[in-house]
């Protein structure tokens, strides 16, 4: 093992939270990487403007991303981005990260900041419709539906607005939610309600995507009566909510029945040395700003980790 | 002009002149959005690493953009970026909406090898 791949502290995703870790442990010293799956920024680049972020008017949330980015690395810390994990050993006082199979990075301690990704239908033609008429994000997309027909998948504050939004472009907005009722605020539902191009199937699934070079239609499965109906169709918007990007810490971390990992005050999780901050977290508000106090609390604990680690060594 | 460090292709004319004087091309043609800006990143990371391809990014919504958004091999696209990538002047595969770095490179491998390992 050389040298070069052995760090202090790893820290596990480049979000908000995985940054300001970053950014705390270089700036104290610590011998810091990020290792990042996605592109940098996380949720935060999902973020079009933000403008609750104390001392900053307004800031795209790409440019916030890129900012933390720089700062973490002006400190010296590490980053690699777009990466694959393909082994994690958290257990033992040395934590160990194969990355694409080949690269192996060891540390004292390791910060676990892997967010959260959109939730998809996952049913056949999804993947292939991709871009072709199924969309994730109505802000970079609506206008391609300009005076079409669309659905909007999901009962929750993003989906009803969402759909509220998009009838600026489409003809008509068609909301499918797998409930009776909506998880959403009373005042989006209203809004929605009140909008006359929106109508509602309810208590009803999207079972399959088809169409051929383009999205042209769907199957809904309508629960109560178990009735599959299909239906013509130009596009469809998902917002069905976040899932955390746990899956590799299955059995290696304790999580929670929403796959969140458990976390203490201090961001500990229930295996020495290893912490966790930002969305993959179990918590109820899920900011930019909670995750920079995540992280923070994060790269604190680590650091105090670290050093006692280091001074045992000394004084064994 | 989009707000990335990658080369800026900001006209149909500077469009032309990226296909004429170089081999392998991939152009993604976006916003700042968040289905685009990964790509971005993507595409930035991988300058170094595919010097033989020529990387540049065209906005959307200027006019001169209708030279992607119009080809014939992105008629059904409906999600931002439109990925576009030509071998000698030619078109040899398009992609719409978000794609991994693993999406990506298997594109660059399979399309721009060289007798090297790429």
């Amino acid at each position: 093992m050389s040298m070069q791949n052995h760090f202090d502290v790893i820290v596990i995703g480049a979000g908000a939270a995985g940054l300001t870790a970053g950014i705390y442990l270089s700036r104290a010293k610590v011998s810091s990487l990020i290792l990042n799956e996605g592109a940098i920024g996380g949720q935060m680049v999902l973020t079009h403007e933000i403008a609750n972020y104390p001392g900053i008017e307004k800031i795209s949330g790409y440019e916030l991303a890129r900012n933390m980015k720089a700062q973490a690395q002006k400190f010296g810390c590490v980053i690699k981005s777009n990466i694959k994990i393909t082994e994690l050993e958290l257990d033992g006082e040395i934590k160990r990260v194969v990355v694409n199979n080949k690269d192996v990075y060891t540390s004292h301690a390791v910060i676990i900041a892997t967010g959260g990704k959109s939730r998809t239908v996952g049913v056949p033609g999804e993947d292939e419709f991709k871009g072709k008429g199924i969309s994730y994000c109505a802000t970079c997309d609506g206008d391609f539906f300009q005076d079409k027909e669309i659905i909007v998948v999901g009962g929750g504050n993003t989906a009803l607005e969402e759909a509220v939004s998009l009838t600026k472009y489409a003809s008509r907005v068609t909301i499918v939610h797998q409930f009776n009722h909506f998880q959403a605020l009373e005042h989006y539902v209203l809004e929605a309600e009140n909008n006359s191009k929106i109508n509602f199937i309810m208590e009803s699934k999207i079972i399959e995507f088809a169409g051929d070079k383009k999205l042209k239609r769907v199957k809904i499965l309508h629960q109560p009566k178990q009735e599959i109906t299909e239906m013509e169709i130009d596009g469809v918007f998902v917002f069905i909510g976040y899932v955390p990007n746990t899956e590799k810490l299955e059995g290696k971390v304790d999580l929670n029945n929403w796959k969140e990992i458990i976390v203490d005050k201090n961001m500990g999780t229930n295996v020495s040395g290893v912490f966790a901050a930002g969305d993959s977290i179990a918590k109820r508000y899920r900011q930019v700003t909670t995750a920079v106090a995540d992280g923070t609390i994060a790269a604190l604990s680590a650091l105090e980790y670290v050093n006692t680690i280091k001074k045992e060594k000394v004084t064994v | 002009m989009l707000k990335t460090n990658l080369t800026h292709a900001l006209s149909e004319k500077e469009h032309s002149e990226f296909l004429k004087n170089n081999e392998n091309v991939m152009i993604c043609c976006g916003r700042m959005g968040p289905m685009c800006i990964p790509v971005y990143e993507v595409m930035e990371e991988l300058e170094n690493e595919y010097p033989h391809v020529k990387f540049a990014d065209m906005e959307f919504d200027i006019p001169d953009a209708k030279v992607i958004r119009n080809l014939p091999e992105c008629r059904g696209f409906a999600g931002l970026p439109f990925v576009v990538y030509y071998k000698n002047g030619k078109v040899v595969k398009a992609t719409s909406s978000i794609q991994s770095r693993e999406q990506i490179t298997n594109i660059l491998d399979e399309n721009f090898r060289t007798n090297g390992n790429k």
